[in-house]
């Protein structure tokens, strides 16, 4: 199985969904597919990296934890990300993002996501093995 | 929905009785039409509000309720400081005082339709819209403060606006009791270069023509004219309101175990008004309410700049500013009986009847003027607080047409320029610096709103006084 991500319904809002062989695998491609939400991955070069740090007492909190501190960094530092790195030990998340300056010509950007809600939050492993990691976006 | 689910009270009230751990009961104002078309969701999410310790009455939902965060949007619940009633992060939303103003022009169309397109293209140059976007404004630490604590007045003292708008706005401007030292480093900083900014997704800033009036009589005490030009803004309390929504959802999430708070959804994360997390919220999220009212104040006064370029000696002057995405602290009678009560609304608009020391004397006669934003493509309404209003859901109505589409389905159902041309084609004018973002906006991904407004209206939530259509839409 190669690591991947999608999106998934909600009435208002957007649904996104990391899918990898371990839960850091299906946060990176959760944290890919919050980026979908915003701008076509593909037109985004991973030229700058920044540190990422996320604590929570369980998984899902964690989930949320490093989708907000994602929104945080690209709200602050105006950059969109296209790579990412994931290492969890316990409660704590420490993680890298790759990426470049929003340019609205070049990615044309359709909207920003405001917060990574616990709205259809889940992380769990499925019987067959792959871990999903997913959570519902307000924009 | 399946409406066996429901008591129907009357044509357009339904009640859910208490079951499971209810402690009151849920009821949803549409029409037969609009509960049959409602995400299931709504009915599960506003039982969940029931469970909540101290709610008052009932769980209501709005016309345009749909499926949220732990409270559906559109919901409307009170709660009860001394009977153990909560505040809730998620009851009041991310974008914190998310809100709708308008203003009149004193135009016609006939003013407007000669300079249409220059006038679109200095309100798109003016308004800062869309991913990124940065105000011209940087605000130190401790105008950042002054900022949070001043709300619109603030503004207006920075030379944004005058003294007169301040009378036109909820709370006269300025929200009491906002603590900026409640507010993280990190919601001020995310804040820093965002003041006067429209934002992105469903916030626009557009020029409307009041296309039918409804209600003469209060049309003539709200200035509402047919075929007079008004300007409506739709935006809230930007990175720092969306920073505290986050931030209060996690301390709620994990602090309301130790208030012995069992939460039917993790959504639903709460806490005690009196308690140290419950306070803490709202000094924080009345201080992200100044932020929505002083951003929207800027947005007005950069409004005014870019008409006067184009359309000189025009004077806007404000109807009136809604919050919808709110908890305020009111007075309502409940058994015929006064009582103070921490009012959630998320996604529904206040509605004071006709009387109201807290609307403005000019327009209490009349009732409150309420704000309903529409899509880009299909109309808006400005209805009016009735005083039948209190007796259903705390003085609250609807406050837009909802989706119903996904934005997913709508991309891949619309093309950005071919929404643009098809506007164009009924003299409507887009500026949006996201081709993407019109289509996920389409006007064929929202529900009609006129139908939401009816059963506002004939549910006795509010009184419909007049329709706005778009002339130039600013999307970011």
């Amino acid at each position: 199985m190669t690591a991947h991500w999608e999106h998934f319904p909600h009435e208002a809002d957007v649904g996104v969904r990391g899918i990898g062989a371990t839960p850091e695998q299906a946060f990176e491609q959760a944290a890919l597919a919050m980026t979908a939400v915003i701008a076509d991955p593909a037109t985004i070069t991973p030229t700058q990296a920044v540190a990422i740090e996320a604590e929570a007492p369980d998984m899902e909190l964690l989930l949320v934890d490093w989708l907000n501190a994602l929104v945080y960094e690209m709200a602050t530092r105006k950059l969109l990300f296209s790579r990412f790195e994931v290492h969890i030990d316990g409660q704590v998340l420490r993680g890298r993002a790759w990426g470049e300056p929003a340019d609205a010509a070049k990615h044309q950007p359709a909207v920003e996501v405001k917060g990574a809600t616990y709205t259809a939050l889940r992380v769990a492993q499925n019987p067959d093995g792959e871990w999903v990691a997913q959570c519902v976006v307000d924009v | 929905m399946d409406l066996s689910l429901f008591t129907r009270k009357s044509e357009y009230e339904w009640e859910i009785a208490p079951h499971g751990a209810m402690r009151v009961p849920a009821v949803i104002y549409a029409s037969e039409q609009l509960i049959r078309d409602m995400d299931q969701k709504v009915y599960e999410q506003a039982c969940n509000v029931a469970q909540l310790p101290g709610i008052v009455k009932a769980s209501y939902a709005m016309p345009d309720a749909h499926w949220g965060y732990g409270f559906p949007i559109g919901g409307v619940a009170a709660f009860d400081p001394d009977e153990g009633g909560v505040i809730s992060a998620g009851g009041v939303g991310y974008d914190v005082s998310c809100g709708v103003r308008c203003l009149h022009t004193g135009l016609t169309p006939d003013d407007i339709l000669p300079v249409q397109k220059a006038l679109a293209d200095n309100l798109y140059r003016k308004i800062p819209a869309g991913v990124g976007s940065t105000g011209a404004i940087r605000l130190s630490h401790d105008e950042m403060d002054a900022m949070l604590t001043g709300g619109a007045r603030w503004a207006v003292a920075q030379g944004y606006g005058t003294a007169a708008d301040l009378e036109r706005i909820e709370e006269h401007g300025q929200m009491q009791h906002a603590k900026p030292a409640d507010v993280s480093e990190r919601a001020k900083k995310r804040q820093r270069d965002e003041m006067g900014t429209l934002g992105s997704g469903n916030h626009y800033l557009e020029v409307q023509k009041v296309a039918q009036i409804h209600d003469a009589r209060i049309a003539a005490a709200f200035g509402l004219r047919e075929n007079d030009v008004v300007v409506s803004i739709h935006c809230g309390s930007r990175g720092l309101g969306h920073q505290i929504g986050t931030e209060f959802l996690k301390k709620m999430a994990i602090a309301a175990g130790g208030y012995g708070i069992q939460l039917p959804d993790r959504e639903l994360a709460c806490a005690p008004i009196n308690s140290d997390v419950g306070q803490e919220y709202l000094g924080a999220m009345r201080a992200a309410i100044n932020c929505a009212l002083a951003n929207r104040q800027i947005l007005t006064h950069l409004t005014r700049e870019a008409f006067a370029q184009i359309v000189p000696k025009t004077r806007l002057s404000l109807l009136y500013d809604v919050s919808h995405n709110t908890c305020k602290v009111e007075e309502h009678a409940v058994d015929g009986k006064p009582r103070k009560l921490y009012v959630h609304r998320k996604g529904a608009t206040r509605a004071f009847g006709p009387g109201h020391p807290d609307i403005p004397e000019a327009l209490r006669a009349a009732g409150q003027p309420v704000l309903i934003g529409g899509s880009m493509g299909t109309a808006s309404y400005v209805l009016a607080g009735t005083k039948e209003s209190e007796t259903h859901a705390f003085s609250s109505a609807c406050h837009g047409a909802g989706r119903a589409m996904s934005r997913h389905q709508a991309f891949k159902t619309w093309k950005g320029r071919q929404v643009i041309d098809e506007l164009a084609a009924r003299g409507i004018l887009i500026k949006s610096p996201s081709s993407r973002g019109v289509a996920e906006e389409a006007p064929g991904a929202y529900k009609d709103v006129s139908a939401v407004v009816n059963a506002a209206d004939r549910a006795g939530l509010a009184r419909t006084v007049a329709r706005l259509e778009p002339l130039i839409c600013i999307k970011g």
